[in-house]
């Protein structure tokens, strides 16, 4: 009874996240790589991002702290961040992360810094999410 | 050992990210392959038994303790690693006497037409866009398959080349000069190639 009522749930809360567009299909496919023999896949992969994440965005506040931006460093982070975010469906990060490459290009301080924050937005969002049902 | 069965196909998958070396491991394995991740270039040609200096290690590395016995079917890898891209371990392979036939597929996050194009003509077989479907492996199978049957062609080829065993003297001796059993012969043909030939084969084809 409450495996049934915890599966409702994480299906209301993973409708809500597709909804919202904070994740696209790309998380179906990892659903789909879950099965019998690996039931803590999606778990597994979702955990390892956050702490890949959480790590980045420490190393890129750090980074963009500096009176002269290492522009490469910070975009190599972001470079990653984007791929990792875009392996496991996190639509709203990988999108931030399009706009943050975009100011380094640029050479835009204050673009770096609000795309910056709406990773950490979104991120925080996300996570929060999840652990209301993973836990 | 007897005939042997299906035999499973190896593939070594190259990434620097843990997250996209997980998800190609479990799409992979999800296939049937047996896989290998690595997270670099280097440590892939260190793998492959491939030295610096571009010999190939007759001793290499076991990761595990039946890697010496695993053949590499497939090395699928990323794009953009730090240190050697992908394109720099594709060039390396198709330079390798002892790897040139193994198939490569590339990875990448980026769609650039060039750097796909680039790839293919520099041997590639396949290049993938990230995030990598189970579609997108199943593309691999015929290239497994090819390979497959090239070497087991390439095998039927050595076997026509063996020498016949030498005539066994008149009667008296011909006890102890019994026809060498058929691993023996298989050996001294294995000692015989030089050693970037030296792979080591179970396919259908072992002899008991």
């Amino acid at each position: 009874m409450a495996l049934k009522a915890l599966k409702s749930q994480l299906k209301a809360v993973l409708e809500s996240l597709y909804t919202e567009g904070v994740l696209d299909h790309q998380f179906d496919q990892l659903q789909a790589l879950q099965d019998a023999n690996n039931p803590g896949f999606v778990v597994e992969v979702v955990t390892l991002f956050y702490e890949d994440t959480e790590k980045t965005l420490r190393e890129l506040t750090k980074y963009l702290e500096q009176p002269i931006a290492d522009n490469q460093r910070v975009d190599s982070y972001v470079h990653q961040l984007k791929g990792s975010s875009s392996s496991i469906g996190a639509q709203q990060i990988k999108l931030a992360c399009i706009d943050f490459h975009q100011a380094c290009l640029d050479n835009n301080k204050d673009g770096c810094l609000q795309a910056l924050n709406k990773i950490k937005y979104e991120f925080y969002h996300l996570q929060s999410k999840f652990k209301t049902v993973i836990q | 050992m007897g005939m042997a069965a299906e035999a499973q196909f190896h593939v070594l998958a190259v990434d620097d990210s843990l997250i996209d070396r997980k998800l190609i491991e479990r799409l992979l394995k999800t296939s049937s392959y047996q896989v290998t991740t690595v997270d670099s270039g280097s440590k892939a040609l260190e793998f492959l038994g491939l030295r610096e200096d571009d010999q190939t290690d007759p001793n290499p590395p076991s990761v595990s303790s039946n890697h010496h016995e695993m053949e590499v079917n497939l090395i699928i890898t990323d794009y953009c690693m730090p240190g050697m891209t992908g394109y720099d371990l594709l060039k390396k392979i198709k330079e390798s006497s002892s790897l040139k036939d193994i198939p490569v597929v590339i990875m990448s996050s980026e769609n650039v037409p060039s750097r796909i194009s680039r790839c293919l003509e520099e041997g590639a077989e396949e290049f993938f866009l990230k995030p990598v479907q189970l579609s997108d492996v199943n593309r691999l199978r015929p290239h497994l398959l090819k390979g497959k049957l090239k070497e087991q062609q390439e095998q039927l080829q050595i076997e026509q080349l063996l020498p016949l065993p030498p005539p066994p003297p008149p009667a008296v001796q011909q006890q102890q000069l019994q026809p060498q059993p058929p691993s023996n012969k298989r050996k001294a043909i294995e000692e015989g190639l030089s050693p970037e030939r030296r792979r080591p084969r179970y396919s259908g084809l072992a002899m008991v």
